[in-house]
């Protein structure tokens, strides 16, 4: 298979929230080991694509950890202000997700 | 040891309304603990500022009332952590009389009601950081300052399992708890009875957020946990709902940055090394937690502080030239009120919908507009009347923005009011930082009563 194809296809959930008032996570998660495995070594998603996606420099990126025991990946990053501050667009932070979406995987890669 | 077994019904009690029949078979199960946690910092830093509630009055008393009668009628603990949203005085002492009133109303035999508070003066704070023992900052954020906490209106500690212990040796019935650990209500009672410190804390971790460890999803159904000595039980009682290894692995990375550690006041969770069993259909079995126990007790803070008051106003954008250029309508908008108020001592915040209101700047697509706009307009000010103007100002002169090559010289953008509209003022999160305490009952005061309705005991 060489023909890339979307995280949205591959994953069971793509979601985002907050993680206390400064902090939103990511959480993207497998239904199979194998489709887990396949995306973590595709590379498609590490801690430099994640920043090239939302636009953030890498300080802003606190934590990405591949949790085996949820088959997920999962990756924070800080707000640039707190939550429910005047002008934020998602205090719950619960739609950031949706540029993980159409990532695009190249499983070939893997 | 026997087991014990806890049945939790709802995430954030009040946010939305308990799902009666999955918590009628929770009760049917014969539970030995009732218990929720009802706060949350989602909701923004404005109900803490402000003093007032994320949830309406009627569903936090509805669940309350199905919790209360379901405890006091198999004679079981109720306990309740972050009273209204935000565990601030005023929170826990409406909680603690809806229960009250809740007893009149169905005549209960007489139990013992306790609660506790979890407000800090800021001057304790002051003197943390005045001897020397800095305030320090969670997630990136800097050692308190005194001229921070001054901006800052009111403040809650997060208590741990601690004044629910002393309450539940106290021989309470029913707890109603300031801001609170969501793990706290939960673990409490489990180590009340003897359990390991590893055990309870996940069993509180596991439980929290009640049916957000089952699937397929759909909130506000009841779990049950049982706790022994070796191992935690994780069951979903909603007939559609299963507690399978994906889900309830899964829920240890929910609202966390990190799936494998949770912090609480005198302690870290250590999931790193749990190992998730199906028992049974709707049943995970959890073992390999552990606990390691704090060298200091240090207790989170979270505080608001007040910026302004504030007036919200919208416009629609369709022409689209005027959406390309949509930056300098803003600020010919921004221009306008500066001239009226000067530099400072307001503020005007944008999202424009249909390019990056959601996302701002992180919003990949942000140079791919859609074909209408929404612009929400926040104008934030000392006072009322004067964000009422700074609102409209930022709104209406949207209409007025002068672009050089616009077709449409009659207005500039639409409305479907024009009027801008009072919201709750803003507000700001302050405080998201720990303080080291001696004595980790110090930052929370408990009381008790016995509530007797004059019914037969």
């Amino acid at each position: 298979m060489n023909t890339p194809t979307t995280l949205a296809s591959l994953a069971k959930t793509i979601r985002s929230k907050n993680a206390g008032t400064d902090k939103i996570t990511f959480d993207i998660i497998f239904r199979e080991r194998e489709t887990y495995d396949l995306v973590r070594r595709s590379g498609a998603l590490t801690r430099e694509t994640v920043c090239k996606v939302l636009n953030i420099d890498a300080a802003r990126l606190t934590d990405f950890v591949e949790y085996d025991p949820g088959l997920a990946i999962k990756f924070t990053i800080l707000r640039p202000r707190p939550s429910g501050s005047a002008g934020d667009g998602d205090i719950f932070g619960a739609q950031q997700y949706a540029p993980f979406l159409d990532l695009e995987v190249d499983l070939s890669a893997a | 040891m026997s087991s014990m077994k806890v049945i939790s019904p709802n995430g954030h009690l009040g946010f939305a309304p308990l799902k009666n029949g999955s918590f009628q078979i929770g009760v049917a199960a014969g539970p030995d603990i009732i218990a929720a946690d009802s706060g949350s910092d989602d909701i923004g830093p404005g109900p803490l500022g402000a003093d007032t509630c994320a949830s309406p009055r009627a569903w936090q008393e509805h669940d309350l009332e199905l919790m209360l009668l379901a405890a006091r009628e198999n004679n079981v603990p109720m306990i309740i952590g972050s009273a209204g949203d935000t565990g601030s005085n005023s929170r826990v002492d409406m909680y603690v009389q809806i229960i009250r009133d809740l007893a009149s109303k169905h005549k209960l035999a007489p139990f013992r009601l306790g609660w506790f508070y979890s407000e800090v003066d800021p001057e304790r704070v002051r003197a943390s950081i005045r001897n020397g023992a800095p305030v320090t900052g969670l997630d990136a954020r800097a050692e308190l300052t005194e001229e921070e906490l001054d901006a800052t209106d009111r403040i809650v500690a997060m208590a741990g399992v601690h004044p629910y212990l002393k309450l539940l040796e106290e021989g309470c019935d029913v707890i109603i708890g300031g801001r609170s650990s969501d793990s706290a209500v939960f673990a409490a009672p489990a180590l009340h009875r003897g359990y390991p410190e590893a055990q309870a804390y996940y069993l509180g971790k596991v439980l929290e957020c009640a049916s957000f460890c089952a699937e397929p999803y759909g909130a506000k159904e009841t779990v049950l946990g049982e706790v022994t000595p070796d191992w935690v039980d994780v069951t979903a009682m909603a007939p559609e709902q299963r507690c399978t290894i994906a889900s309830v692995a899964g829920h240890a990375m929910y609202e966390r940055s990190n799936p494998f550690h949770e912090f609480v006041a005198g302690g870290m969770l250590d999931m790193t090394d749990c190992h998730y069993d199906q028992i049974a259909e709707k049943t995970t079995r959890v073992t390999g937690m552990k606990f390691v126990p704090a060298q200091e007790i240090r207790v989170k803070l979270e505080g608001s502080g007040k910026i302004g008051e504030r007036f919200v106003g919208m416009a629609g954008i369709r022409d689209p030239y005027t959406i390309a250029n949509v930056d300098a309508v803003i600020e010919w908008a921004r221009q306008q009120t500066r001239e009226r108020f000067g530099e400072h001592g307001w503020e005007l915040h944008y999202n424009v919908f249909g390019r990056n209101g959601v996302m701002g700047d992180m919003e990949p697509l942000k140079d791919k507009p859609g074909h209408e706009l929404c612009v929400v307009v926040q104008g934030v000010a000392p006072t009322v009347e004067m964000a009422e103007e700074v609102a409209m100002t930022g709104t209406r002169q949207l209409f007025y923005a002068r672009l050089p090559d616009v077709k449409g010289t009659a207005g500039g953008v639409s409305f479907i009011l024009d009027e801008v509209m009072q919201a709750s003022p803003a507000y700001r999160w302050t405080l998201n930082h720990t303080m080291a305490v001696r004595d980790p009952l110090e930052l929370f005061p408990t009381h008790s009563e016995i509530v007797t309705t004059g019914a037969a005991a």
